[in-house]
């Protein structure tokens, strides 16, 4: 038996987790050099199975399969497909940053009792989150998934209740009931789309008898599996919904800009640009995957839906007061371009879609983290109470323009070549969605700039005069995604190149050519 | 009525000559039941011989024996496949030794010995006089707040009757669910419930709300008893006979022999639909089920809460084996009429549990009606009616039952000077002031709510499984829903413990013996085990899901 790589690259967060909750009280510093170490250890092992995996090689592979809960047919399945092995490279990647920009974002303000101990339950909790993300990426086994995508929910929700923003314009209590409303409210809202998905993860046991995605998909295949139409849009409609509440999809959103406003800089990236992640990508490897003949079937409903996500997450960011509900909003919009790459059924859509991912999660812990330090200098999140910061702060100011100009994505950066992809994609099979949806671009670029315009242009506000530039830890985050972004703009060949045989395959799930080229065709 | 239409129980009284049989009794098979039953009886002696101040430790010596003894007289028979291959009626048709029996009375005896731990804590309350105390009043006989409990506390009198009791009703229990004829079903449920009824009002603080309680739950309680015992005279008017296999055959039409009494009166369909109704209805009961329910919150806060998590593990466990061997041996030819009713029952108990629920500011009533809404769940796997939604409800209660357990005792440690803390505002930022504590309540609290990697997610899943290949999926359907529901106030729990600041004037959390902290352990650990590794108590559940007939 050879070395279970994906398990050890789950299983090394969670015993980080455990060792990090483990440390005592006083020893808050060893806790975080812990869970840094551990985060690191994670990273390696990512970027060992993306070494080992062949993009031109079978369709899931490092796979591991042992029995599990029999009684349910259930396997401890697990196995990566190219977009997996992309996407987990971007979860390890950002959670070394996540822990180093939270540093200081956990230190207990009183002593209280004895055994409290936040510190060292804020890494832990991170790290168990990394784990059961990578987890959820890892299982082609659909309530192996359905475990750890329910599950991260707990971890995540004491992290947004439990950790906020130190300066708040309204006292330390009233943060109190936001951080909590905002928690209650995102587990609400994850738990009813979980529940839903429960359902129909049943449905697929009584209709399919396993729980296995490659077993599924052989059945459908050959024939000896046959979906009524009429269940498989049920069965479809229960996963989709758990996963765009998760992604999150326009109507369904309104738990994000909450449980980033009120979390902690780097909790809003985990949520946004890590764990929002596994919605979009269950989307591709379980809906597409599993119930393509429904999918189609409903792709003109959810790209009408990601447009107005694309169109109203803008519009809205560009009203916006606060900056992390701001960034909150572009990234709803974001996630709008993504499902609308995923649905609309090229290649060149769901390799963007894929790309697009990874860039997102890149360019938002960069504009995120920013914003974080800003906030923290400051002590308020308000657009208004910042100015003229590009003169006391230059380098923080000049990171921050990068990062805001990957939101808007401009050519040169990341995300230019994944939002192009997705909107080719679309257009060559849904022109007028499209059309639209380039609108968001127009968007983007107003609320970005103007945050950009209103927060470190201008005359220097007297209470940002003394605000010091970026410190050594925080250049340590900043500067290797600042790097990541331009590389990927310039060079996005690597994730492609993993990505795209992955694409094809989903692809032929659902049986979909690329349309034609008018050019071609017109010969 | 000619002479002929009487049922054949008065004409084998009436005859002349006595050829009584003596009953052929298979013991061994018996010994679970018979041990504790034995143990009771010597309780009672130990309550009467034994000097006061050793009272406490004989009697914890015989309970612990007895229901040790007791596991292991249930595990011996189940591995000399008394559960499976060699199951069969014993005591002359009068108790039914088989799978779901054995499974089930083997979890009655762990939750009751773990329930014994919660009985025997006397290191929460503050000593009195001297003398260190229990949950349980110092003497029940006194008036509360008279001179004479004033006396008795001062004495340091401790009511150790609860060990037998608690043995009693846990015989009650172990003979419910395996009970083969109506007679013993009926006598089974009378001995287990008469001391809960007793226990419930034994609390040591708030004595008043404990007597209420008592007297609610047994007034309530007598009335469910009548019914069950009508449905039972109707049921026997039916069919002319107690036993289960009888009067299934009579429902099925299978019947051997038609004496002409039988001829007169198994063609009256209200006879037997009536009866069944009634006789289910007692048993819905003591599910708390919705429209039963209703003494559930009041009785549930009120008794003692050593007694409370007891009655709210074993008390479910024992009826719904009694329910679950009544639909599924006795009234199977009656299916297509049971289940529709049961389908609405199943519903309203759902979603009325979890509604209401919300609005509960107490943590005891929480949790009456957090159990409201899971004996909804267990219905959903009883209307099955496939061997699976057998042992998924198997499975339920065991998962369940420790889940309560620890819940109630947790709920034990949390204290102020008027006794424990049930108010919810009180608990406010008690994960804080003792992580560790808020945290096991956090871990329940998640069971209950059905979270992945919780027993409560495998149970739930089991279940709902059932139904569904049952044919039930819109239960599955109003269950996630009732389940989402159910969360909110779950989570507001925790809300409350984690997120919100400690009250200056708030409760501590009492430091207990090794006695509570085992059973808590247990409960925790069943938990987590049964969420993560459920496969081997699944397939155990699996065996044991067949009913001898």
């Amino acid at each position: 038996m050879s070395f279970p790589l994906l398990t050890a690259t789950a299983a090394l967060p969670a015993i980080g987790a455990i060792a990090t909750a483990a440390v005592p009280a006083a020893k808050r510093t060893a806790a975080k050099w812990l869970a840094l170490l551990f985060s690191l250890a994670t990273l390696v092992l990512a970027v060992v199975v993306l070494v080992r995996f062949d993009p031109d090689g079978d369709r899931y592979q490092l796979t591991e399969s042992h029995a599990w809960i029999a009684d349910f047919g259930v396997r401890y399945e697990l196995g990566v497909d190219g977009i997996a092995v992309a996407l987990i490279a971007l979860t390890a990647l950002l959670i070394p940053f996540i822990v180093l920009a939270g540093w200081h974002d956990a230190d207990p303000l009183e002593t209280g009792s004895k055994r409290w101990r936040p510190t060292q339950g804020f890494f832990a909790l991170i790290l168990a989150v990394e784990a059961m993300v990578i987890l959820s990426f890892e299982a082609t086994d659909v309530f192996l998934f359905y475990i750890f995508f329910e599950a991260m929910l707990i971890p995540l929700y004491f992290l947004i209740g439990g950790f906020g923003d130190r300066a708040h314009e309204h006292g330390e209590e009233t943060a109190a009931t936001q951080r909590s409303y905002a928690a209650v409210k995102f587990l609400l809202y994850n738990l009813a789309g979980g529940l839903v998905m429960l359902a129909a993860v049943i449905g697929l046991y009584v209709v399919a008898g396993n729980f296995s995605l490659t077993e599924i998909a052989e059945a459908r295949a050959n024939g000896s599996l046959d979906m009524a139409t009429n269940t498989e849009r049920w069965l479809f409609l229960g996963f989709f919904f758990a996963f765009a509440v998760k992604a999150p999809l326009w109507p369904l959103h309104t738990w994000l800009p909450n449980a980033m406003q009120e979390s902690t800089a780097p909790v809003a990236v985990l949520i946004t640009a890590v764990v929002d992640k596994v919605g979009t990508f269950a989307m591709l490897r379980f809906c597409l995957g599993l119930f393509p003949e429904a999918s189609k079937w409903a792709t003109p409903a959810i790209l009408v839906l990601a447009v107005i996500s694309i169109i109203y997450g803008a519009l809205l960011a560009v009203g916006q007061r606060d900056i992390k509900r701001l960034i909150a909003y572009a990234s709803i919009s974001h996630f709008g371009f993504i499902i609308m790459g995923i649905f609309a059924m090229t290649s060149q859509g769901q390799s963007g879609a894929t790309l697009y991912m990874v860039n997102h999660g890149i360019s938002t812990a960069v504009l995120m983290l920013i914003a974080g330090f800003l906030i923290s200098r400051r002590g308020s999140r308000l657009i208004a109470d910042f100015g003229g910061v590009q003169k006391v702060a230059p380098v923080l100011a000049g990171t921050f323009l990068i990062g805001g100009l990957a939101t808007l994505s401009l050519p040169g950066l990341a995300p230019f070549v994944s939002e192009f992809l997705v909107l080719v994609g679309t257009f060559t099979r849904y022109p007028v969605i499209g059309i639209i949806a380039t609108f968001g671009i127009v968007l983007a670029a107003l609320y970005t700039l103007v945050l950009y315009q209103r927060t470190m242009t201008g005359p220097v506000k007297p209470e940002v005069s003394a605000m010091p530039d970026l410190r050594a830890r925080e250049i340590a985050v900043v500067a290797p995604l600042v790097v990541l972004l331009v590389f990927l703009g310039v060079y996005p060949k690597p994730v492609t190149d993993v990505v795209n045989p992955a694409v094809k395959h989903t692809m032929s799930d659902v049986e979909k050519k690329d349309p034609r080229p008018e050019v071609e065709a017109a010969k | 009525m000619s002479a002929t239409a009487v049922h054949s129980l008065w004409t084998t009284a009436a005859d002349p000559i006595s050829k009584i049989d003596a009953p052929k009794i298979e013991y061994g098979q018996l010994a679970p039941t018979l041990i504790i039953v034995g143990a009771a009886i010597v309780g009672v002696l130990v309550e009467a011989f034994v000097p006061r101040k050793t009272r406490y430790y004989a009697q914890m010596f015989v309970a612990v024996v007895a229901l040790v003894a007791a596991f292991a007289a249930v595990v011996a028979l189940a591995a000399d496949g008394y559960g499976t291959t060699k199951a069969g009626i014993a005591a002359m048709g009068a108790i039914a030794v088989d799978g779901p029996a054995l499974f089930l009375q083997g979890t009655i005896l762990l939750t009751a010995l773990v329930g014994l731990f919660t009985f025997a804590e006397r290191r929460l309350d503050p000593e009195a006089h001297g003398n260190r105390v229990d949950s349980f009043a110092a003497q029940a006989a006194s008036v509360p707040g008279s001179d004479s409990e004033k006396k008795a506390v001062k004495a340091g009198f401790t009511t150790t009757e609860v060990f037998p009791l608690l043995l009693f009703a846990v015989a009650g229990m172990l003979v419910f669910p395996a009970a083969n004829d109506l007679l013993t079903l009926f006598v089974a449920l009378e001995v287990l419930s008469l001391p809960l009824y007793l226990m419930c009002a034994l609390a040591r603080r708030k004595r008043l709300m404990s007597q209420e309680a008592a007297v609610k739950y047994f007034l309530l309680g007598a009335f469910a008893s009548a019914f069950t015992l009508f449905g039972i005279a109707l049921l026997y008017g039916y069919s002319g006979s107690m036993s289960y296999a009888t009067i299934a055959q009579v429902v099925d039409g299978t019947v051997p022999e038609v004496t002409p009494a039988l001829a007169d009166t198994m063609g009256n369909d209200a006879l037997l639909l009536v009866g069944a109704a009634l006789l289910v209805m007692g048993l819905l009961f003591k599910v708390g089920a919705v429209p039963f329910h209703m003494w559930t919150p009041d009785v549930y806060q009120g008794a003692p809460t050593p007694v409370t998590g007891f009655m709210a593990a074993a008390t479910k466990v024992a009826a719904f084996g009694a329910l679950l061997r009544i639909l599924y041996v006795v009234l199977p030819g009656l299916r297509w009429d049971w289940r529709p009713v049961m389908w609405a029952v199943a519903i309203v108990t759902m979603l009325v549990g979890a509604i209401v629920a919300i609005t509960q500011t107490d943590i005891k009533r929480l949790l009456a009606y957090s159990a409201i809404s899971h004996a909804g769940f267990i219905l959903a796997g009883v209307i099955a009616t496939t061997p699976s939604g057998i042992s998924s409800v198997l499975f339920y209660l065991a998962a369940y039952s420790f889940v309560t357990i620890g819940a109630f005792a947790v709920v034990t440690l949390v204290r102020d000077a008027g006794g424990e803390a049930t108010h919810l505002s009180k608990w406010a930022g008690l994960g804080r002031r003792s992580p560790l504590v808020a945290a096991v309540f956090a871990v329940f609290l998640l069971a209950f709510a059905g979270i992945p990697l919780t027993s409560g997610f495998a149970g739930k899943f089991a279940v709902f499984k059932a139904a569904a290949e049952g044919g039930a999926a819109p239960l599955v359907v109003v269950g996630v829903i009732a389940s989402a529901i159910a969360a909110f106030f779950y989570i507001r729990v925790i809300v409350l413990m984690f997120f919100s600041e400690p009250r200056p004037e708030g409760p501590t959390v009492a430091v207990p013996s090794p006695l509570t902290m085992t059973a808590i352990g247990v409960g925790v650990a069943v938990t987590v085990v049964l969420g993560v590794a459920p496969q081997y108590f699944l397939e155990l559940a699996g065996d044991a899901g067949v009913f001898v007939r």
